[in-house]
Formats: structure tokens, C-alpha cells, sequence
């Protein structure tokens, strides 16, 4: 047998399960293997004791920075303080421009029209979170109102939230019903489902979870809001990158994920780099299907390209805030 | 963007620069001598030989052959400390010895473990993560007991032996010298220790560590040599316990010439240890279960989990995954913080592995090997996995101690218990599954002394481990690892 042959295997063309009733998607989703908590943590924390050094160290820097998706979502958000992201986004570092651009800026609905005129046709998307981000309580139709908006205003990425409530009750049909209504409504925006592992709280959950967003047509699958006590851990990302890899070898169809949540230094995105690089390879290893969604992450990948380059620390206030 | 269709992906395609732990570190001395009574000292007959670096062949250090002379002086040595100091020494003093020797550990944890890859070839994340940290917990799990003898279920004020003359293996060096003696000097006993030919290095350190803890002189003494070292420890009048771990022909032996003494024994031996897989484990767990099973050490594991009972209705996509995960080790200087894969301790080691798994394919299994890169010196031997094996196979007979698997499969929990249980061995078992009930059923009857459930490969000095039939008697861990050292 030769190398190739051992690799994660993509068929070449999309058979994803149409999903006709409740009780098919509970088949199909209770059908999964269970994980095991204790080997997913063993596994994750093994990965990361990866020692990532020198040229590596470098590339895999300015591979982290373009997978950013620098992130604003406070109540207090100006339109000022999204422009001063959006000049961020696209000049990292203004003094010296081989620094990527990051993947997309992200904020809330109504200020998707501010970032979108600000970043006219550069090289950064704009993702907006939608469906009654962060709870997720509001009706359906308010819901794909809020994603309405936010693409008509210029969205090309929608990152919505899935009722966590009608998820552990039980209730999966409509889980996957609102994610299919979403995901009509984006159109051409992407639309990345956030699954808020922190309520979901067990791995089978969040497998579960994950194969049942992307069987309804999610682009992305993200593990958090931010906005909770628990966000991404090393071992929800394993399990979501397992996730995608399996979904991706039963259908053909290849889904990113998107970690969000307290990924605060270079350190930690390098961790979920090696996840990603020894679970699912290199087809995801590029911003079209790998995110971190982070807003005090970008400046620490700045400082330690820096340290790289020159062998000392600058100052933190080197970097702009906001 | 969702759609596109990407070409099959290789795992492991961000190349890792070499990240290589520092050799200096180990501050490794040209030669050593026997430590004994308390200090080091040139053997009588002046012999020596060499240990080398598997990974590469060069010369680490020399190392002195003792003779029976020597053994001799060390036995006496530790008769001497044993009658008028360490059997009068209380437990609560004993314990403030065993806890400072593993702080010691700790502190010069780093050192120990590039020592321990330098000579015995494993990946430097092992001997960092297990076996180093893992030797230091032994010295303080067993601190806390040696004031506590009269709870341990033994009686009141249970006894010492005396004199234990104890055998480590090369598979764990410094882990196999810290589960012999913790023990054996928190029940009150004095000790000759005889570290394998190949790894003496890291015992060598430890006597150093003992003598900065100001153990008494006498009550550890380390001769290193070959066989005849170890055949003069067992033989020794002297020596009132014979503790030993390695191969099962050499046990034998043991077992033999000390039937006609008065000595104690306990045996760790040799095993071939099943993994028995169920269609309902948690696939994902269970893989690196596997992995973990075989290629941990480079499968130098007495207790690895070197067949693989699989459920015949997933026995393709286990095969299937196992094989993609197996391409993914990275094979090479152990040295390197992201090796997966060391070196074969020594020539002899690889000779064997090489003559078993060319059996196997004259046998008639299917062959995996990873397409790994060799480095060109040293002792190296690429993660293979062989399917279609059946119970006749000597692959599936007998002990490999490499990273070779073998797969056979199943169709009932009760063909897989009785398959699990048609060897000589009897040493460590695995189970995976997500039904207790399934789990716990197949544990109760399955003939081995250590039994995984959803894991393989754990360790903790807490738990006793040992084995059953010719995988040997006595237990070492716990509570039940005082029994040893402890006239009951």
C-alpha cells in the first residue's frame, strides 16, 4: 500500500442523509459512537504537549492570524471602536505589512452595515451573529429575521446560536428544522452553527450536536458564544474535529469548525493547530475551514511573530487595543 | 466553499521543526563503579563494559561488571545496615527517607529523564510524562505507609524480610528500580538492586540521589553487570528474597535455583495481553487505546496489549482507522519532544522482533508497516500491525516486546473471552466497551492480573499490578505490594 492510501479519505462527490422525520435524525444521531471522556481529555492534553518551534513556530503564527475572526460583541460597541477593528483586521501590524489580514471581523447585526462600508471590497469578510445571539430565546421568525437583516446589510458569514434548550429536551427535529430555515435564509453567506458546548456539557452532546448541524447544512460548526462560563477546551475541539473528519468521510461534504472563547495566547492557538493538523490534516489547516474567534488573541500572535523575528519581547502597548 | 472537493488530506502535514531536549543535560560521567555501602567503588576484578544509545550506537558510558566478590560485598553490606540500622529505624524515620528521595526525583526530574532516553532509547515525552513521574509517586505512595505497617492488614507490627535481592528489566529502568525498592525500604528491608545490562544508567543517578537524601550507607546497594551478576545475586546465601522482573525463560530459571532455599520469590514476567473490542466502544478513545496498547515504549511493555480481539462486525473500520493512525507515529530520535516512536533497546531486542514478524508472514497475516523513515544507525524497527492473524500464529503466541499487533477477531463475548484466555500468559487485559454490564461480565473471566476497562497502559502506584500463570506471582502497587517485603 502506498502512503496516499492512509490518509482521511473524502469521496469525491456529496451523499449527505436527507433527513425526512424526528425519528431518522434520532437514529442517525444516536447511532454515533459514544466518546469517552477520560481517553478524549488523555488525548487532547498528549497533543498538546507538541513542542512547536522555529520555522514551524513562524508559519504556523501567521496561519493563526489569518484564521482569526476579530471579535467584538459588547453591548457598549461604537461604530468607531468597529472601524478601528476593521483597520485592524486588514493591517494587523501597519508597520510591516507581510502580516496577514485576519479571516473576518465580527460583530453584532446592526453594526454589519458600518464594518461593511468600512471594509468595502478588502480582503476580510464580515461575519455578524445572528438568531437572538447569545440565548437563543426568541421565535423562529425573529430569528431569521435578525439573519435577514444582517446578510441584506452585507454579512458574508452568519454565525448563529441553536437552541440548547429544545436540544436537551429532546426536541432534535427542531433543532435541526431552525438550522435548515437559517441556512435557507443566509443564501450565499456562510453560516457557521454554534453549538455553546458549555451547555452542552458532555462529549456525546457535542458529537451529537455536531453531526445534526451539519446534516441540516451548516458551513462551519462553532464550539461557544464566548458568553457563557465554559467556551472551546482542547477536548470539545477534538471531538468536533473527529466530528468533521467522519462526517466528511461518509458524505463527501467538508464542514469547518471554529473554536470561540477564552483562546487568549499564542500557546493556546497553537495547541488547537496540532489538534487540528493530527485529527482531521491538512485539507483543513487553511481559514476556508478552520477559525479561532478571539479579540485579545491577535496581539499576542503580533508579539510572539515579533520575539520570533527578533529574539526579544516588545511591549505589550506596541499593539493597538482595539 | 463547502462544497469544493479537496484531495484526500495526509495527516500531519504542519512538519514539526526538530524540537531535541538537550543531551548535556544528563551530566553523564565517563565511567561508573558498584555502589555500595554508601558509596561508589571500582569492582574487584576490574572488569567493565560499555552502554550504548540505541538510537544512534555510540558509547554513552562505562560501567562495572560486578562478580560474585562484589555481590558478595554488597549483600553484606545491606546485612550489615539491615541489623544495626535499618530494622531499627522506625517507620515514621524510614518515611522522611523515601519522601525526600522522591523530591530529590522531582527536582532532578529533567536530568533523570534524558538519562532514561539516552540509554534506553524511548521518546523523551514518555520518560518526561511516565516514567519519571511515575517512579517519584511510588517513593511517595510508599513514604506514607511505612509508619502505617500495623493498618495494612497484616497483622501488628508485621516484619521485614531482611535482604532483598531485586532484578529490574530494561524496559523501565529507573520506574522497575523505584517499584522494587519503595516498597521493599518502607516495609524495613535492605536491598541489592541488579539494573538490566543494557540500562544501568539511570540507577546509577538514583544512587547518587540516595546518597544526597543521606540514605544510611548499606541499605541500598547497586551492582550493575549481565547475567552472572544477577545468577550470583540469586544464588547468594545471604539474600533473603529474591524479587525479579523480565522474561519468563529467565524466571524459570530463578524459580529453580532458588527452590531449594529458604528465599522468597515474586515474579513479574512476560505476557501477551488481549484488547478486546466491542462494536459499541467509543471508536475514537478506543483507537488511541489501542495505539497506546502497543506502541507505548515501542510495545518494551510487559503488560502490552500486543493482540487485538476485535468485533468482527467492525473489524474492517477498525483495521482501517488503526492502519491510518499507525502512519501518523512519528518514528525517530527519541530526543525530539514529538517523537512518538523511539529506538529498540538493543541489537538483541531487534533481532528478535525481526525474526517473530518474518514468522508471522511466512504464517500467512497481512502486514502493515508504517511507511516511516529509519534512521540509519541504531536499533529501529517501524510500527507494524499484522491482520488475519489466527490462534495458531506464533504472533499470536508468543511475546514479541515490540511495536508489532495482531488482530484477530471475534463474534460473541464468550469467543472473545475464550480466545483471550488461550495463552500461557496471564498478565494484563483490555476491554472496551460503553456497556458496564458487557464490560464487567467479560472482566470476571478473563485470566489475567490486570484488567483496563476503556483504557490501557494506566498506571498508579495505588493499584496493585502483577500477573497469573507463567506471567508470574506476587504483586507490586499498593497495599498489596508491601506483602512482599513483609514476613506475613
Amino acid at each position: 500500500m502506498s502512503k496516499d492510501d492512509y490518509g482521511v479519505k473524502i469521496p469525491r462527490t456529496s451523499t449527505v442523509p436527507a433527513v425526512g422525520s424526528e425519528a431518522q435524525l434520532r437514529a442517525l444521531l444516536t447511532a454515533l459512537s459514544g466518546v469517552d471522556a477520560v481517553g478524549a481529555e488523555a488525548r487532547a492534553a498528549q497533543l498538546a504537549t507538541r513542542s512547536i518551534k522555529k520555522s514551524t513556530k513562524l508559519a504556523a503564527i501567521d496561519l493563526a492570524i489569518s484564521m482569526v475572526d476579530l471579535t467584538t460583541l459588547e453591548g457598549a460597541d461604537t461604530p468607531g471602536r468597529v472601524s478601528s477593528l476593521c483597520a485592524k483586521a486588514l493591517r494587523p501590524d501597519p508597520r510591516d505589512l507581510t502580516v496577514p489580514s485576519v479571516a473576518a471581523v465580527c460583530v453584532y447585526p446592526d453594526l454589519v452595515a458600518h464594518a461593511r462600508s468600512v471594509l468595502a471590497d478588502a480582503p476580510v469578510a464580515v461575519a455578524s451573529v445572528a438568531t437572538a445571539f447569545p440565548s437563543g430565546r426568541a421565535s423562529l421568525n425573529v430569528k431569521l429575521l435578525d439573519v435577514h437583516e444582517a446578510v441584506a446589510a452585507g454579512a458574508n458569514e452568519i454565525d448563529m446560536v441553536i437552541d440548547r434548550g429544545a436540544f436537551l429536551s429532546g426536541r432534535l427535529g427542531q433543532v435541526f428544522d431552525e438550522v435548515a430555515a437559517v441556512k435557507e435564509t443566509c443564501g450565499e453567506a456562510h453560516l457557521k452553527v454554534i453549538l455553546e458546548t458549555g451547555e452542552l456539557v458532555t462529549y456525546d452532546n457535542v458529537r451529537r450536536a455536531s453531526w445534526l448541524a451539519m446534516l441540516a447544512g451548516a458551513d462551519f460548526i462553532k464550539t461557544s458564544t464566548g458568553k457563557v462560563t465554559v467556551n472551546a477546551t482542547t477536548p470539545v475541539a477534538l471531538v468536533m474535529l473527529e466530528a468533521v473528519r467522519d462526517f466528511a468521510e461518509t458524505t463527501g461534504r467538508i464542514v469547518g469548525v471554529k473554536v470561540a472563547g477564552g483562546i487568549r495566547n499564542t500557546k493556546d492557538a497553537m495547541k488547537y493547530l496540532v489538534l487540528v493538523n493530527e485529527t482531521v490534516g491538512s485539507t483543513w489547516l487553511t481559514p476556508d475551514l478552520f477559525r479561532f474567534g478571539a479579540s485579545s488573541l491577535l496581539n499576542d500572535l503580533l508579539m510572539q511573530r515579533l520575539k520570533q523575528q527578533r529574539g526579544a519581547y516588545v511591549r505589550p502597548d506596541e499593539f493597538s487595543g482595539d | 466553499m463547502t462544497e469544493k472537493k479537496l484531495a484526500n488530506s495526509q495527516l500531519g502535514s504542519l512538519e514539526y521543526d526538530p524540537a531535541p531536549e538537550s543531551a548535556s543535560i544528563a551530566r553523564l560521567k565517563p565511567s561508573y563503579g558498584l555502589f555500595i555501602d554508601g558509596s561508589f567503588s571500582d569492582p574487584s576484578k576490574h572488569e567493565q563494559f560499555v552502554t550504548l544509545n540505541p538510537a544512534n550506537e555510540e558509547v554513552i558510558a562505562t560501567v562495572a561488571q560486578a562478580s560474585a566478590g562484589d555481590v558478595d560485598a554488597a549483600v553484606a553490606a545491606a546485612r550489615h545496615a539491615y541489623e544495626t540500622v535499618w530494622s531499627k529505624t522506625t517507620g515514621a524515620e524510614r518515611s522522611k527517607y523515601l519522601f525526600r528521595i522522591a523530591r530529590l526525583i522531582q527536582e532532578r526530574a529533567r536530568e533523570l529523564a534524558v538519562v532514561e532516553t539516552l540509554d534506553n532509547g524511548k521518546p523523551i515525552r514518555e520518560s518526561r510524562d511516565v516514567d519519571i513521574p511515575l517512579a517519584a509517586a511510588h517513593f511517595f505512595y510508599y513514604a506514607g505507609w511505612a509508619d502505617k505497617l500495623d493498618h495494612a492488614g497484616f497483622g501488628a507490627d508485621p516484619r521485614p524480610i531482611g535482604v532483598a535481592g531485586q532484578i529490574i528489566p530494561w524496559n523501565f529502568p529507573l520506574l522497575m528500580a523505584a517499584w522494587k525498592l519503595a516498597p521493599a525500604l518502607a516495609a524495613g528491608n535492605t536491598c541489592v538492586l541488579k539494573p538490566a545490562e543494557t540500562t544501568p544508567l539511570s540507577a546509577l543517578i538514583l544512587a547518587e540521589i540516595l546518597q544526597q537524601a543521606e540514605l544510611p550507607p548499606g541499605v541500598v546497594n547497586i551492582v550493575t553487570g549481565n547475567g552472572t551478576t544477577g545468577a550470583a545475586l540469586v544464588d547468594h546465601p545471604g539474600v533473603d528474597k529474591i524479587a525479579f522482573t523480565g522474561s519468563t525463560d529467565v524466571g524459570r530459571l530463578i524459580q529453580q535455583r532458588v527452590a531449594s532455599s529458604q528465599k522468597r520469590l515474586t515474579l513479574e514476567l512476560g505476557g501477551k495481553g488481549a484488547n478486546i473490542v466491542f462494536e459499541d466502544a467509543p471508536i475514537d478513545e478506543m483507537i488511541e487505546g489501542i495505539i497506546d496498547g502497543i506502541f507505548f515504549n515501542q510495545g518494551h511493555v510487559c503488560c502490552a496489549g500486543s493482540r487485538l480481539l476485535v468485533q468482527e462486525s467492525i473489524a474492517d473500520e477498525v483495521l482501517r482507522r488503526l492502519v491510518r493512525r499507525v502512519e501518523q507515529l512519528r518514528v525517530g530520535d527519541p530526543m525530539d519532544k514529538n517523537t512518538d516512536v523511539g529506538a529498540i533497546n538493543s541489537a538483541a531486542q531487534l533481532a528478535r522482533i525481526q525474526e517473530l514478524t518474518a514468522f508471522g508472514e511466512g504464517e500467512g497475516a497481512t502486514r502493515y508497516t508504517s511507511s516511516c523513515v529509519l534512521p540509519e544507525n541504531g536499533y529501529w524497527f517501524a510500527p507494524t500491525i499484522f491482520a488475519d492473524v489466527s490462534q495458531s500464529h506464533r504472533i499470536a503466541r508468543e511475546e514479541i516486546f515490540g511495536p508489532v499487533l495482531s488482530v484477530l477477531t471475534f463474534r460473541t463475548p464468550e469467543e472473545a473471552v475464550a480466545k483471550a484466555n488461550n495463552t500461557n500468559y496471564g498478565l494484563a487485559c483490555g476491554v472496551w466497551s460503553e456497556k458496564g454490564s458487557r464490560t464487567l461480565w467479560v472482566a470476571q473471566r478473563l485470566r489475567a492480573g490486570v484488567i483496563w476497562a476503556n483504557t490501557y497502559n494506566r498506571f498508579d502506584p495505588t493499584s496493585p499490578f502483577g500477573g497469573v500463570r507463567e506471567s508470574g506471582f506476587g504483586r507490586e502497587g499498593g497495599r498489596h505490594g508491601l506483602e512482599a517485603y513483609l514476613n506475613v
